[in-house]
C-alpha cells in the first residue's frame, strides 16, 4: 500500500517520457494557421477600402492621394516581437516615427496622429440576463462573428475633434467600429446594447482603450507613442497601424505586424496539451498523485519527529 | 509574483493561487470533500474561464484527495469494498451525467441549470446535517438510553447482501451502488467531486460510522475526478497544468493539516462545521439566482 501513490505516479511518468522521446511535439496547426491569416486580403483589393490590415503590405495609398501623397509617415516600433514568459506582467511598445515631406509645413491646423494596436480576432456570443419568475436567467444572445481579442487606439488628441467619421467608418478605428460582423441569425431587436456591453466588459478588463493624447507629436514631424500591452494577452499576430491626419482626413497609413507569442515552458506545456492532449492528461494526473503523496509521506515524517 | 497560465492565457497572482488551493485542502482533509464545490467558483472569481477553472478544479480535487486517502490509509480508515461498489456506481453515473450535460448545452441553459442544483442540493444536505448533529449534540449533553447500533430499515431487507467488515455492515450491494450512481450523475453536472452529497449519504443512508465515510469517500472521489481530468484533458484542452501546480502546492499541505485537524475534533463537531459551510455557499449562490446581476450582459468564447 505504501508503494501505491509513487508507482502509480511513476508508471505515468514513464509513459509521458516514452512518448516525448519517440515524437518529437510538432506544431503544424500553428503554422498553418499563420499562413491562413498573413494571405488572407490579397494584393489586387485596391479598389476595396482596406479595412484589415495587412503585416506584409506596410504601406496603403490613402485613394485621395494615390499621385503623390503630399506627407508620408515613417515609423519603427520598440520591438516586433513580444514573448509569453511564465512571469509575463504586460510588455511596453515604444513607437517612434516622423513625417516626411517635400513641400514646407502647410498651413492650417496641426498634424494629428492615431496609433492602433489589435489582437486576433475571436468569435463570441455576448448574453443577457433577464428576470424570470424571480431569477435571473440568460435569455438573449448576440453572435459576434469577429472581435479583436485586444484593441487599443492612441491620438494626438480627441478622437472625434481629429477624426472625421467617414474617415472612421472607412478605416475602422475607433474601438465601437473595430468589431466586425454578427454571425448567425439576429435574435435580438436592437444589437446595440449588446456592442455596447461588449465594449464596456472588454474596457473593464483592459482588453479595449481609447487613449486620447497618448501620442505625442513634436512640430509637426516627429511622433512618438508609448503603448502598453495587459499581461492578459493571448497569442497571435498583432497589427500596429498609424494613421496620419490632416483636418480630419487620413493622409497616409502604416502598418507594421507585431507577434506575440509563448516561449519556453508556456510554449511546452500549450503545444502539448492540445498536440498530444491524453498524454498531458496522463501528466497533469501523474503530477497530481505525485504530489499528493509525496505531501502525505513529507507530513508523516514531521509528525514523526 | 504574477504568474501566466499557459492554458488559460491569463496572468494571476501565484500566492494567492496557492492560498485558494490551501483552503480548498483543508476542507478536504477535514470533511473528506473534494472541495470542487468551493474551488470552481473561487476560480471563476479570480478570472479563470469557466471551462479551464472546472477541468483544472478536478486535477487538483485528485491531488488533496490522494493526499487525503494515503493519510487515511496509514489509520486504517477506507473501506475498500466499499469504495469499489461506490465507484462501480459512480463511473456509470458519471457517463450518464455527461450525456446530459451535453443535452443541457445543447438547450443553452447549463449555467442555470447547475446553479439550480447546486442551492436545492446544498441546501437540503446542509439543514438536514445542521438538525441531525444539534440533536446528536444535545443528545450527548444528557444521557439518554443508549440506541441500537443501527436501526433496520427498508434499505437493509434488500438481496445480494455483502459483508463490508471495515465499516462493521452486512447490506445488500444495492444501496451503495445506487449512492454511487446518484453521486456520479450530480459530480459530472456539478462538475464536482461530489463529496459533499456522499458523505451524508453514506451516514445516514448506508449507516456507515463517520469515522471510516471520510476515507472511503475520498477513495472514491480520486478515482473519478481523475477519470473526469483525463476526459476534459483529451476532449477539451482545458486542464491547466500551471495552474493545477499551483493550485496543488497549496491543496497538499491544506489536507494535510485538514487530517491532522479532523482526527483532534469530535464528530458531531465536525458535522456542524460542514453543515454551516455547505448553507453557506448554498445561500450565496441563491443570492446570485434571486439578486439583480451587476452586468446583465456577459461575454463567452465561441458561437452558440
Amino acid at each position: 500500500m505504501r508503494l501505491a501513490g509513487p508507482l502509480c505516479a511513476g508508471v505515468l511518468l514513464w509513459f509521458a517520457a516514452v512518448a516525448i522521446a519517440q515524437e518529437p511535439v510538432a506544431d503544424p496547426p500553428a503554422a498553418a494557421r499563420q499562413r491562413d491569416q498573413t494571405e488572407a486580403p490579397p494584393a489586387a483589393r485596391s479598389d476595396i477600402y482596406p479595412t484589415y490590415p495587412d503585416p506584409g503590405r506596410p504601406r496603403v495609398i490613402v485613394p485621395e492621394n494615390a499621385d503623390a501623397p503630399p506627407e508620408r509617415v515613417v515609423a519603427g516600433l520598440s520591438s516586433d516581437a513580444v514573448s509569453i514568459t511564465a512571469s509575463f506582467d504586460g510588455s511596453n511598445i515604444l513607437i517612434y516615427g516622423a513625417v516626411a515631406r517635400e513641400a514646407p509645413v502647410p498651413d492650417g491646423p496641426p498634424l494629428e496622429v492615431i496609433v492602433t494596436i489589435e489582437g486576433p480576432s475571436q468569435a463570441l456570443t455576448v448574453r443577457r440576463k433577464t428576470r424570470q419568475v424571480g431569477i435571473w436567467i440568460n435569455t438573449e444572445s448576440l453572435e459576434v462573428g469577429a472581435a479583436p481579442s485586444f484593441y487599443v487606439v492612441s491620438t494626438s488628441g480627441p478622437l472625434d475633434q481629429i477624426l472625421q467619421p467617414d474617415w472612421d467608418t472607412r478605416y475602422r478605428i475607433s474601438v465601437p467600429l473595430a468589431m466586425r460582423s454578427f454571425a448567425g441569425e439576429l435574435t435580438v431587436e436592437d444589437t446595440v446594447p449588446f456592442t455596447e456591453a461588449l465594449v464596456r466588459l472588454r474596457e473593464g478588463n483592459g482588453l479595449y482603450r481609447t487613449d486620447e493624447a497618448g501620442v505625442n507629436v513634436v512640430d509637426q514631424t516627429l511622433f512618438n507613442a508609448d503603448i502598453r500591452l495587459p499581461a492578459n494577452l493571448i497569442e497571435g499576430d498583432y497589427k500596429t497601424r498609424i494613421f496620419l491626419l490632416r483636418e480630419g482626413r487620413i493622409i497616409d497609413v502604416f502598418r507594421a505586424p507585431i507577434e506575440v507569442r509563448k516561449v519556453g515552458i508556456e510554449r511546452w506545456l500549450y503545444r502539448l496539451a492540445f498536440d498530444r492532449p491524453l498524454l498531458y492528461g496522463l501528466m497533469s494526473l501523474a503530477v497530481a498523485i505525485a504530489a499528493g503523496w509525496g505531501a502525505s509521506s513529507a507530513f508523516r515524517l514531521l509528525r514523526r519527529r | 509574483m504574477q504568474i501566466y497560465l499557459p492554458i488559460a492565457e491569463v496572468a494571476v497572482n501565484a500566492f494567492l493561487l496557492i492560498g485558494v488551493g490551501g483552503v480548498v485542502g483543508l476542507m478536504s482533509g477535514l470533511f473528506g470533500v473534494g472541495g470542487g464545490f468551493l474551488i470552481t467558483p473561487l476560480l471563476f472569481f479570480i478570472g479563470i474561464p469557466p471551462p479551464i477553472a472546472v477541468a483544472t478544479g478536478a486535477n487538483q480535487v485528485v491531488a488533496s484527495s490522494v493526499s487525503g486517502v494515503f493519510a487515511h490509509l496509514k489509520r486504517r480508515t477506507v473501506d475498500f469494498r466499499m469504495g469499489g461498489v461506490l465507484l462501480v456506481g459512480g463511473i456509470a453515473g458519471s457517463a450518464i451525467g455527461v450525456w446530459f450535460f451535453t443535452l443541457l448545452q445543447r438547450l443553452g441553459q447549463v449555467d442555470l441549470v447547475v446553479q439550480l442544483f447546486y442551492v436545492v442540493f446544498l441546501g437540503l444536505i446542509g439543514l438536514m446535517m445542521l438538525q441531525e448533529s444539534l440533536r446528536a449534540l444535545t443528545a450527548h449533553r444528557r444521557p439518554a438510553v443508549r440506541k441500537r447500533l443501527h436501526q433496520h430499515m427498508w434499505v437493509h431487507r434488500l438481496p445480494w447482501k455483502i459483508k463490508f467488515r471495515t465499516s462493521g455492515l452486512y447490506i445488500s450491494v444495492i444501496p451503495p451502488l445506487l449512492v454511487g450512481l446518484a453521486v456520479g450523475v450530480l459530480a459530472a453536472i456539478m462538475g464536482v467531486g461530489g463529496g459533499f452529497i456522499m458523505v451524508p449519504a453514506m451516514i445516514y443512508l448506508l449507516g456507515m460510522p463517520t469515522k471510516v465515510v471520510v476515507g472511503t469517500s475520498l477513495f472514491q472521489i480520486t478515482f473519478v475526478t481523475a477519470f473526469t481530468t483525463l476526459m476534459h484533458a483529451v476532449s477539451y484542452n482545458t486542464v491547466d497544468l500551471m495552474l493545477a501546480v499551483l493550485l496543488i502546492v497549496g491543496g497538499v499541505i491544506g489536507a494535510q493539516i485538514g487530517t491532522g485537524l479532523g482526527a483532534r475534533l469530535r464528530a458531531e463537531q465536525l458535522r456542524i462545521l460542514l453543515a454551516l459551510l455547505v448553507l453557506g455557499v448554498c445561500f450565496k449562490l441563491a443570492l446570485d439566482l434571486f439578486l439583480r446581476p451587476d452586468d446583465l450582459y456577459s461575454i463567452a468564447a465561441g458561437s452558440v
